[in-house]
Formats: C-alpha cells, structure tokens, sequence
C-alpha cells in the first residue's frame, strides 16, 4: 500500500464529478482527496485525486478512469516531480497568552500565517503540501486541546524543474 | 427550424434505424406522435418496460445492430434499469432515450421526474441529458457511436421535454469526434509477434475465447487460427460458438459448471491464450488456483478488463477480429498432439451427460433442438436451464446462443427471444426457460401474439428456481428456503419435494398461452419431445409453450463450488 497521485483531465460536464466519485465507492476503491477546478480551457476540468493503494489496483483505478467517456486524460503523478499544495485552516481555542506566542512561533517555522486572532483565539492558514500540513496538525493536536480543523484537498501541478515537490 | 422531435426522427433514419421498442407516456408523447407519422421505422410496443429493453438486446445481439429504446420519464425510465445493467455487462450496443420533465422543472421533484442519468451512471458506457435543443443533434449522434464503437455498451439519452418541442437547426452531423473518447481497436504488432513467439515454444497451450470473440464477430477467423495452430479451445458460456461445437478442437466451457476436460486443462496448461474475456469469477474459481502452471496472454478491446482478476503475462489492447486476422498471418503449428490425446482422455473419463434412464431430461430435449433445428436462434434465460443449454446445445455456423451472462438475468429469455425474432423474421427463434424466469416477464405473450412471433417457448417446469434449489440440496443440506413455487401458505416449511399431494401448480402454462391466443402443450414422456417442436413449428403466426415437466431433483453437473479451484469438481451427487 503505497499514497498516490494523479491528475485527471475531465469534460467540464454536470455529473463527471459524481460520475468519477462513483467510480471510486462503487467499485470500493479508496479515495483520500479529491479537488476539482476549470483549466485555460473553460471546457476542461482538472481534478487531483490522492488515494492509498497497492501496485495491482492502482493500475486498474487508472484503467478504470481512463475507460471512462468523459476523461481526457489520465496522469499518473506518484512519481513525477510536482508542485503540490493543500490549503489548511486551523483554529485554536480557548488559549492562554503563552500559548497564543507559542503558535506564532509555530507558523513562522511551519511558513504558515496567521490570519485572524481573538481574545482567546488564533486562525493559522497554511499553504503546503498534505504531508507537511498533516505534520502541523500532528504537533498541533499534540500540545493543544481545542482545534477545528478544514483542509482543502490538494492540487498540483507537474514541476517545470526537476527537482521541486 | 424544425422541432426536436422532428429531428429525432432524422437522425434516427441516419442511424439506419427501422425497429424501436417503445412505451409511451406524457414526456415522451410527442415523440411518439411524431414517429407515428413516420412509415420506415417500426415502433414495437411490449407490455412492460423492463421486457422492452431486453427485447431490443436480444435485437442487437442477434442482428448486430444497435437497439433502441424509447421510453418515458419517472418509471418508465426506472424500469430500464435492469436491462441497462444486463447489456452493459455482456457489452451490447443499446441507446435509450428516455422522456424528461421540462428543463425548468428537473431539479423540482416534478411528476414523473426522476434522476436518471445519475441512477444509471455506474450501469452504462455513457449518459447524458439533452439541455439544449441546439446540442440534439450531436449527442443522438455521439450516443450511437458510442454505443457500437469500442466496447460496446448501452447509452442513455435522457430528452426534457421542451427541448424536444423547442425549435431549432435540422442539421444531423455526419462525423463525430468526440476528444475523451477515441476508441484504439489497432493491434500493437510487437506485443502480438510476442504472444506468438510464446505460442510456439509452449507444449500444452490452450486458447481460451470470450464473448468478445463473438461480439467481434471474428468466429470463423479464430476456427482458423486453432485449426492452423492445433491449439485446443475452451470457451467461456458468452464465447460459446467461437469455435463450432462438433469441432475436434473444441474442449468445452470453462468454469462454474463447465465440463471436467475442459477445467483440467486449464488447470494443466503451460500456455493460456485467451481473447475477449472478462476472467470473471465464475470462470476462475479460486484464483490463486487458476492456471497455476501457465503463462497467460490476454487480448482484449477493454485495457481495462486486462490483469483485472487474473494477472497476464503479456497484455494486448485490440479488437478481437484484427487481433486473430494478423495472428493468421504469422501463425504457425504447434506440436500438440500428446496435449490433445491428454484432453482427449479426460473428454472420455468424464463426459458432460446426464443420466439416461429417467424420463425427460433436459439433455435430451436440448439434443432434439439440436438434430431439428440446424439453424436457430437460442435464447435461454437464467438458471439451470440456461446451463443446460450452454452445455449441450451444438453450436455451428447456423446457430446463435443468446445469454444474459454477466449478470445472469431472470426474466431476460423471452423478451430477448422476441426481439432476435423481430430481427430475424426468417430464422426460428426458440426460448429455453424455466418456469421461474418464464414468470418474470410473461406479460410478453400479448406482444408476441400481437407481433405473430412463431417463437418456441420451451418452458423446462421443474416446480421450483431450481439453481438455487440446487445449492441448496448441495451446501445448504436441503434446506429448500423460498424456492418452491408449488407452495402455498398451508405447506410444511420442511417439505423436501414437491410431489403428487401438492397443491396445482399455477399458473396453468397451457390455458395462459389461450388466454393470450397463443399455443400450448404439455411434454410429460420422452417420445413426445420430437414432435412437439414439429407441433410448435406448424404455427408460423404465434408463439407456443412447450412445458417440459422436469423433475425437480435434477443437477446441473459438473459443478465447481464458487470460490473453490477448478479443478476441485464436483462431478456427481
Ligand atoms: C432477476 C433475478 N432474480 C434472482 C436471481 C437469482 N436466481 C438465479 S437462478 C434462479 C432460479 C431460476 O429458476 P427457474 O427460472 O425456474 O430456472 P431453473 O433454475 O429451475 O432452470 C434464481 C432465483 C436472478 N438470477 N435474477
């Protein structure tokens, strides 16, 4: 079991989404994120899907997708260099003064920015890729007690360097 | 500017449609009224809409071309959808237009509204709703290509009714292009040379054929090829007829209830060959046990349907037909003679029969089709029977087995029947079901009447769903749960058969086919087999009943318990 990327190319169509979403629960597949946007071309819908799966079924979820009238294209982005992003909003609650220094602190190493602050409260929005949004929460839950958590869902983009992620 | 039933009708003629099955209804009206001006396309009207679209499968199936349906909104729509279901998975070019509420209305939980394209967006190759009447035009179009090109499949088209009325272009587009959907049927020359080379090195290859070899219509190509190769075949129940039946290279079907050579070889191959199959689990068996000393190629126009279940060796994307007419160019024999003498000892330790002495047998009544009629088209529904039927019914040239296989549909024979037999008004069309699946669409007789359809309804009356029945006499001992249909609410639960103190068995089968003003006869010893088909042949202008009585102990063997390996078979109980 293995995570996994790919970009999807998709008619711009009513019920691709449902159609592609459908895919995934009726043949039980597992799918982890899935985001969905129009491209330059007002007609093509870009979806970035994120699922766990082994060698075998992955193959068959691209067959699958593939197969599928309303899909253009299929990448397979597991393994290529990509820009990846997924947008986090944390807010924390109920916290002392201390704490709240602390989460600032937190956000500048993390490159997060807080973006709205209360009496007792404090909005980090972080920009970065699921991992190292994941690694947040995972300190985060750790030190505080309140969270409500949103996250958006990746998308990405193939890289035009080699090397970035 | 025309309305878009007008245009409907056009493309319809462009299509090169001449038969519709259709059910009328307030959002599909209009169309009707337009069709009814229309004297080149023949609206055939069955008695429910579930009947309608498999007849217009069994249309496709027999004719090779595309059924259509035509149908109203809500539950005229709905009840589509086991017939959708059933073409998508036996891949069966079907486009079905249902009626819609007005646009402004979808949306609204309108009258007679429902989501159809969203209830059948898992069942079908593709499914869309009209919204503007200037895209008509190009979505009948693409929905026809779709629906044939490629891997077959149904294709819903679902019309809002203002969008049928509204005025608009009467252009019906020559071409399609279509940027997500280019079919690739060109065979990839270097994987096939490969395939071929494996061929040749192998000591104990077998070709296994799938219902893609007769969907492409490529079964005198591939009888070439083995005869050229002198590789044995097995066939899957939807391949049957890829190779005639008679022929010394053909070993039998494979799978659940396929026959004890035919399993062992595939147990027993170095080399599995096989074109067109989906490798479903009826097939397999247990799959780790599957053709454990093989190495398997697997050709298939579905990319898809390649390493889905059984992993392959070599993977070809192609159409069948070109795939085995390039293969014939390169082909050459292979030394099989030891393999074959192998089979053919197995063909003989363990021949398909059933016992001989008792009365009717299905056998017998299935080997009388077969010496009467040398060309026919056989239409069975599900279940015993229908296993039966793919057993031992002889297949050549002349003959066509129709099936619903993937999704083994009850209900599916006797409208399927009539559709072949619309199609096919010159050959004779025989439905082989059982008194179970008989029920599931029997209304049908008004239809076949009206249509004067001599369709021979051969109903194997074995009292009960007798395949059900029969896992049950196996793995569930005898617990006969909900599956005898002589019962009434005063029988004992624990009944173990149903024998002469029962209650009459309804419907009565003989005054049904007079009520309907159709034919019937009951067939209760052995002699009568013969000439009640002659008797059945003599009406030209209307269905008859054949009701075999079949004891209801009677077992489809061989059978290898779901889930198990091959070449565990149980061979008699
Ligand atoms: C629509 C539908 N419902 C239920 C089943 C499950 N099923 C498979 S075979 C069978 C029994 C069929 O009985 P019958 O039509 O009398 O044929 P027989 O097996 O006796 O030949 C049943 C209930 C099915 N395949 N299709």
């Amino acid at each position: 079991m293995k995570k996994r990327w790919v970009s999807l190319f998709v008619e711009n169509d009513i019920g691709v989404l449902a159609k592609i979403s459908g895919l995934f629960s009726g043949k039980s597949y597992n799918l982890e994120s899935l985001t969905v946007g129009t491209t330059e071309d007002k007609s093509i819908s870009r979806m970035t899907i994120g699922l766990v799966s082994d060698d075998i079924t992955f193959e068959q979820i691209k067959k699958q997708l593939n197969r599928l009238v309303e899909v253009i294209k299929v990448l397979d982005f597991t393994n290529t260099p990509t820009h990846m992003k997924e947008i986090l909003f944390i807010k924390v609650k109920s916290c002392t003064k201390e704490e709240k220094t602390e989460l600032f602190q937190i956000a500048c190493v993390f490159k997060a920015s807080v973006t709205d602050y209360g009496l007792d409260s404090v909005l980090l929005e972080c920009v970065q890729t699921e991992t190292k949004n994941d690694d947040l929460i995972r300190l985060l839950t750790g030190q505080f007690k309140q969270l409500e958590i949103v996250r958006g869902g990746s998308v990405a983009i193939e890289s035009i360097s080699m090397t970035d992620r | 500017m025309i309305p878009g039933t007008s245009l409907f009708v056009k493309a319809l003629k462009e299509e090169g449609v001449t038969t519709l099955f259709g059910y009328p209804g307030g959002y599909a009206i209009d169309i009707f009224d337009e069709l009814y001006k229309q004297d080149d396309i023949e609206v055939i009207l069955p008695r429910h809409e579930q009947a309608l679209i498999h007849a217009a499968d069994g249309y496709a199936r027999s004719t090779g071309k595309t059924g259509v349906c035509l149908v109203t909104s809500g539950p005229g729509a709905t009840n589509l959808v086991t017939g959708i279901a059933t073409a998508n998975y036996d891949s069966v070019p079907l486009v079905c237009f249902t009626g819609q509420v007005p646009t402004h209305l979808i949306g609204n939980d309108a009258f007679q509204e429902v989501d159809i394209i969203g209830i059948t967006r898992s069942i079908c190759k593709y499914g869309v709703t009209v919204r503007n009447r200037e895209d008509l035009g190009r979505i009948i179009k693409e929905a026809f290509y779709i629906a044939r090109t490629g891997k077959p499949g149904p294709v819903v088209v679902d019309l809002p009714k203002d969008v049928m009325l509204a005025l608009g272009s009467t252009a019906y587009p020559k071409e399609v292009n279509i940027r997500s959907y280019k079919p690739n049927l060109k065979v990839h020359s270097g994987q096939l040379k490969k395939a071929l080379d494996m061929l040749k090195s192998a000591k104990e290859p077998i070709f296994l054929a799938g219902g893609g070899v007769t969907i492409a219509r490529a079964n005198k190509e591939f009888t070439e090829l083995a005869e050229l190769t002198k590789v044995p075949v097995i066939t899957t129940i939807m391949g049957r007829g890829a190779i005639p039946t008679n022929h010394p290279l053909f070993i039998g079907n494979i799978g659940m209830h396929g026959s004890y050579a035919a399993n062992q070889a595939v147990s027993e191959c170095d080399l599995l060959f096989s074109i067109g199959t989906r490798f479903n689990d009826r097939i397999t068996g247990m799959l780790v046990e599957f053709a454990p000393k093989a190495k398997i190629i697997h050709i298939d126009i579905d990319s898809a349907a390649i390493s889905k279940n059984v992993v392959v060796d070599v993977p070809i994307v192609a159409d069948a037909k070109q795939a085995v007419e390039q293969m014939l160019k390169d082909a050459a024999s292979c030394n099989t003679e030891v393999w074959l003498s192998r089979i053919q000892n197995w063909k003989q330790e363990h021949p398909l029969s059933m016992a001989a002495n008792k009365g009717i047998t299905p056998q017998k009544i299935i080997e009388k089709i077969n010496t009467l009629f040398p060309k026919a088209i056989v239409v069975t529904d599900v279940g015993q029977h229908q296993m039966w039927t793919t057993q031992y019914l002889k297949m050549d040239e002349g003959k066509q087995l129709l099936t619903s296989g993937g999704l083994g549909t009850m209900g599916y024979g006797f409208p399927a029947a009539m559709g072949a037999s619309i199609g096919n008004p010159n050959t004779p069309v025989i439905c082989i079901s059982g008194d179970g699946g008989f029920q599931m669409n029997i209304q049908e007789m008004a239809t076949a009447v009206g249509q004067e359809l001599p369709l021979i309804l051969c109903v194997f009356n074995n009292s009960v769903l007798g395949m059900v029945r029969q896992w049950q006499t196996l793995f569930y001992d005898k617990r006969y749960a909900s599956t005898c249909l002589r019962s009434r609410k005063s029988c004992s639960k624990t009944c173990k058969k149903p024998g002469e103190n029962c209650p009459p068995y309804s419907p009565d089968f003989l005054k049904l086919a007079e009520s309907y003003g159709a034919y019937g006869i009951r067939i209760e010893r052995e002699e009568d087999i013969e000439a009640s088909f002659l008797y059945a042949l003599e009406n030209k202008k209307a269905p008859t009943i054949l009701e075999f009585m079949i004891d209801s102990e009677e077992i489809v063997l061989p059978m290898v318990q779901g889930g198990k390996p091959l070449s565990n078979m149980i061979l008699e109980c």
